[in-house]
């Protein structure tokens, strides 16, 4: 193994400057901050994906014979709010963003470092609420909280879980105020905009999303929580409220943060469909301003999640149009990635094909999106296991691949060493294979009508079930694989170059893993983003 | 006299570049983070708004009951403190710190007397029972409604009292700084953010004023 | 096999064959795009694989392709969007002349209500060809009564009535789902809705043992609760005369106006302060927790036909309809 011969005094870096405890728990290092928030939402993901399990489960017959329809509640429940508030809104800006947004544009950390450290605090406070509000019994109003079920009717903890949502929201904040402020005035010289790399372009763009949506979620559910703390009404139509502006409240934000988790991912496919295809990413603006064009429409569509709510028709009209718009650029994004492997020098990497499983499943969950705009489809299909496969393909097939994806890329220079190759084509062809099983019976079983959030169905949808579960236990496989040969690596991994894949980003011009300060000096951009021959060609072959 | 080299990097932190780099970040950061706030209250206005005008006349009782003097006095007080802490900032900018510290605790100071003043308002409308929920005595027609208007009333300016609360803290905190003589000329980051924060309280209040004590004014 | 495995639902109403042809008009096009794709990058990944292609030929992008990129798929998706709204647009749209039906949602059941007096629960019967409209409303929490087969759903809320239509094309024994989460026993606050054929349904309706029409418990009740006193059926009342009310608009005391409908009469009872007809007093009070859902529904019931230019046709005598009847 190449660790034997590793050097004998190690270079400095962000790891190994301090091994104490208290250097981490109080560290205001970014790429430090990073590795706390990728351990802590690996647990996240853990806890969400046992709460997955259990709903599997539960369906593999039609009777609810697994478990009762309060205790099903509560797992699709939290299943719901750890994945979407503890691991997907954080997934790739509070890990591999946090991490790499400074380096990729020459920065020595962010901006305000010690909010960073209070961001992942925050976080940190909230994932605990939520775990003692998982294990003292737990929510079941369904992760959106529609009123007045969770302020009325609901006799679970839905006040202690508000309250972790709402840290949780501030810590996404904190993330984004950092991140616009960081690559707004913390650009190494030389760094145009049309110089910064894509994957800047999508957090920036998914910073807005944070700081412009978070709010108006926080409020809204703060409003759930003093309307079911003291018997007011604003959303209780018994009191004269409307339940229907909560829906109004909760999908401004919520609907953007769909672009939150998505728009990352998409911003690391740029990343790494790039270097694999030694390519500079076809249409580099285009794909850029898609960003941005995302992140403005998709304050734009929240109403398409209540055609059938009983919104008035017009205000339908305008909300399936503005849907069909931001449609476009992520349309857009798909083209030209795929065009950026026309006449590229293609490598087929663990990254590579989790990035092509991506544009795959992501390809298919946005035109998926297309049937859910439609408006009289949308009637048919709305809380149907077809808007459940949907969101999956984006969020599962698109953000999670997408994350992924970049775990794999940058984990060379996150760790110094290199994962084992076999072992991650292994688990990404297991994950696509495993995920498709899993969901793509779901749309069927969405046509044909089967309800979401249902714990027990009519028999003749078992068949399309039983695929499903069978799915998700292949996904379960091949979610636990990285999980061990990442943290086999740490210790056996070979060691790698700093810049193992000939890949252009700054991050790459500093050694693997980093010093605490990034760069040993402040780098000068001369070039443009992706150009390859700036770095030397690399001889692997994989 | 200090050194040059050193002057320029006092008060720098490791990593930003230069100090304007630090000034320009700090002021960017405020901006963005009131564009947040502006948003948080963003939902409640948007609340107002439906109600507001699903029961106009609900609204307009609403208003009917609230103290205007105790309203205009606490706007009275806010532009006044808002002012002092633009002069503050001026202050700071020429040099003059224990000027710059004095302007800054009259400011807070007077945001202790807002909250004071809240407060009287706050026990009237208790003793008066237009209090949502339990403690509600009022006779009115559309109770509901009105119940709403101070719903919101109160969570819109509770919201906002906390946020005089911070920055009553903010602005007291910053002037024991500057009256240390923390700041100069060149780097007074701190006066200038805090300063934009306390504007914004100012501004928020400058919306909520009118929408909800001067509804009743404008029908009459 | 497609019992077990089925992949398609049955196609048991008007809109769902509206439905059914945008779906399938998705799917090709859909379909075509994404095999397209996914082509693609099969290609690329084959043609230029590094050992092929070591060397990768810069590009730097193309204008022509991004324009084409963009107005394309835009033009497709206008097309989806026009087709969809119309689709929607028909099924917001119950036709005048529907067959009435009054729904109430409650944890966890169905309740309908139909005007000649038949009540059911959990299961509807309705008839074959004839529209059939919902009125809608829950005693709790927010519900969707969804009808797969039918392709149509809407959300039932709390304190406001929702409409829901659909015309029946096939006789038959079909799902009915309560599709908006709703607490425990969602999934089991299901029933099914029964097609008959017109001369069944007039059967089934007039058999059973109704206590008289919907309209006429709104009626008993309309005197019972003392509406009567001010709701006089003359201009001498302290209240408006009802008497052809319902369907028309109204001025009120703030000068705006508002149309008389299911919701401003449910309203009117539940806080009459709220919006006053102008030249009346709010002396109303207010009915809040002495009348229910149902007893709302039949007083709602009760209004509109004080509307309807002559009673209602004896339901025994009403003509068979036509399958094919639209409006």
């Amino acid at each position: 193994m190449a660790t034997i011969a590793a050097p004998a005094v190690e270079r400095e870096n962000y790891l190994n400057t301090d091994f104490s405890v208290r250097s981490w728990l109080l560290t205001t290092d970014h790429k430090r901050i990073a590795i706390l928030y990728l351990i802590s939402i690996t647990a996240m993901f853990f806890v969400g994906g046992f709460a997955a399990t259990m709903i599997r489960l539960e369906l593999l017959t039609p009777a609810g014979d697994l478990m009762s329809s309060d205790t099903y509640n509560k797992m699709f429940t939290i299943h719901g709010v750890v994945m979407v508030f503890f691991f997907l809104i954080p997934s790739i800006p509070a890990t591999l963003g946090n991490f790499l947004v400074p380096m990729m544009i020459g920065a020595r950390d962010l901006a305000f470092p010690r909010i960073n450290l209070a961001s992942w605090y925050l976080y940190i406070v909230g994932a605990g609420l939520m775990m003692y509000v998982v294990l003292t019994g737990g929510i079941d109003t369904g992760w959106t909280f529609y009123v007045p079920y969770s302020s009325t009717y609901s006799n679970t903890h839905v006040i202690t879980a508000i309250v972790a949502i709402f840290l949780a929201g501030f810590s996404s904040i904190f993330t984004g105020f950092n991140f616009i402020v960081t690559i707004h005035r913390m650009r190494a010289p030389g760094l145009t905009w049309s110089r910064l790399p894509l994957f800047i372009w999508g957090h920036y763009a998914t910073s807005v999303i944070q700081v412009l949506g978070t709010p108006v979620v926080a409020i809204a559910l703060t409003l759930v929580a003093l309307e079911r703390a003291f018997h007011l009404g604003i959303f209780d139509p018994r009191l004269g409220g409307d339940p229907v502006l909560f829906q109004h409240l909760f999908w401004f934000y919520s609907h953007p943060a769909v672009y939150i988790m998505i728009l990352p991912s998409m911003a690391v496919i740029s990343e790494v469909v790039s270097t694999f295809s030694r390519k500079r990413v076809f249409g580099y603006i285009a794909v850029a301003l898609a960003s941005i064009a995302i992140a403005v429409l998709g304050f734009l569509v929240w109403a398409h999640h209540m055609f059938v709510a009983g919104i008035s028709v017009y205000a339908a009209l305008v909300f399936s149009l503005l849907s069909y718009f931001v449609a476009v650029p992520s349309a857009i994004k798909v083209f030209n990635w795929t065009a950026t492997m026309y006449k590229g020098s293609v490598s087929l990497t663990t990254p590579m094909l989790y990035a092509i499983g991506f544009i795959g499943l992501f390809t298919m969950g946005g035109m998926t999106g297309l049937y859910l705009a439609a408006l009289g489809l949308d009637v048919h299909v709305h809380d149907t296991y077809f808007v459940i496969a949907h969101f999956h393909y984006i969020m599962v097939g698109g953000a999670v691949m997408g994350y992924l994806a970049g775990i794999h890329f940058w984990w060379p220079k996150i760790s110094g060493r290199m994962y084992p190759e076999a072992w991650g084509k292994i688990a990404a062809a297991t994950i696509f294979i495993g995920f498709n099983l899993t969901f793509f019976p779901q749309f069927v079983l969405g046509y044909l009508g089967m309800p979401r959030r249902y714990h027990s169905y009519p028999p003749e949808f078992q068949v399309l079930n039983v695929m499903s579960s069978a799915g998700a236990s292949i996904l379960a496989v091949g979610y636990v694989l990285p999980l061990i040969y990442l943290l086999w690596s740490l210790r056996y991994g070979e060691v790698v170059s700093d810049n193992p894949w000939g890949a252009t980003g700054l991050e790459w011009r500093t050694p693997s893993p980093p010093p605490t300060e990034n760069f040993l000096e402040t780098p000068v951009v001369t070039w443009e983003a992706y150009d390859y021959s700036t770095v030397s060609e690399v001889p692997v072959a994989r | 006299m200090h050194d040059r080299a050193i002057a320029a990097t006092h008060g720098l932190r490791h990593h930003f570049a230069d100090l304007d780099q630090q000034r320009e970040s700090a002021t960017l950061g405020m901006w963005v983070f009131l564009v947040t706030e502006i948003m948080f209250f963003g939902g409640l206005f948007a609340a107002y708004l439906v109600y507001r005008t699903a029961h106009y006349d609900a609204w307009v009782t609403g208003s009917e009951h609230m103290d205007f003097w105790f309203g205009t006095i606490n706007t009275v007080i806010l532009l006044c403190s808002s002012l002092l802490v633009a002069l503050a900032v001026h202050a700071v900018q020429v040099g003059r710190n224990k000027t710059c510290a004095l302007y800054l605790w009259i400011a807070s100071a007077m945001g202790v007397a807002f909250l004071v003043l809240k407060g009287f308002e706050y026990h009237a409308h208790i003793v008066e029972g237009a209090v949502p929920g339990a403690l509600w005595k009022l006779t009115v027609p559309d109770p509901q409604a009105v119940q709403m208007f101070f719903y919101i009333y109160f969570v819109m300016t509770g919201l906002h009292a906390l946020h005089v609360t911070i920055g009553i803290i903010l602005l007291a905190v910053i002037g024991w700084y500057a009256a240390k003589g923390a700041y100069s000329p060149a780097n007074h980051n701190s006066v200038h953010v805090s300063g934009l924060y306390w504007h914004f309280v100012d501004v928020v209040w400058i919306f909520l004023y009118p929408l909800l004590y001067l509804i009743a004014h404008k029908k009459a | 096999m497609w019992q077990t495995l089925p992949l398609w639902p049955v196609r048991a109403s008007t809109l769902a064959n509206r439905t059914d042809a945008l779906m399938i008009f998705m799917l090709a096009v859909t379909g075509f795009f994404t095999v397209m794709i996914f082509t693609l990058i099969f290609i690329f990944a084959m043609k230029f694989r590094r050992a092929r292609n070591p060397i990768a030929t810069q590009i730097e992008g193309s204008n022509t392709l991004e324009a084409i990129w963009t107005l394309i798929p835009f033009g497709i998706f206008m097309v989806m969007f026009v087709w969809s709204a119309s689709i929607y647009m028909t099924w917001a749209q119950p036709p005048p002349d529907s067959e009435e039906i009054f729904v109430v949602g409650k944890q966890w059941m169905w309740k309908f209500q139909h005007p000649e007096g038949q009540r059911e629960i959990d299961q509807l019967h309705v008839p074959l060809g004839r529209a059939v409209r919902l009125t809608m409303i829950s005693q709790d929490v927010i519900h969707s009564l969804f009808l797969p087969e039918f392709r149509v759903k809407q959300d039932v809320l709390p304190g406001r009535y929702t409409t829901l239509w659909f015309q029946t094309t096939k006789p038959g024994r079909y799902h009915l789902f309560c599709t908006q989460y709703c607490g425990t026993m969602h999934a089991g606050m299901i029933g099914e809705v029964v097609v008959m054929e017109p001369a069944a349904y007039q059967a089934w309706l007039s058999g059973g043992n109704a206590e008289g029409s919907l309209a006429s418990t709104g009626q008993k009740l309309f005197q019972q609760l003392g509406c009567t006193t001010c709701h006089r059926f003359d201009t001498q009342g302290r209240g408006p005369n009802l008497v052809g009310a319902y369907g028309k608009p109204v001025l009120l005391d703030d000068g705006r106006t508002v149309t008389v409908d299911d919701n401003y009469v449910r309203e009117s009872i539940l806080t009459p302060g709220a919006k006053v007809v102008a030249g009346f007093k709010p002396i109303m009070p207010t009915f809040q927790g002495i009348v229910n859902e149902e007893q709302l529904l039949s007083l709602v019931a009760y209004i509109r036909s004080l509307s309807q230019p002559a009673q209602r046709e004896p339901v025994n005598n009403r003509p068979a309809a036509p399958a094919t009847r639209s409006r």
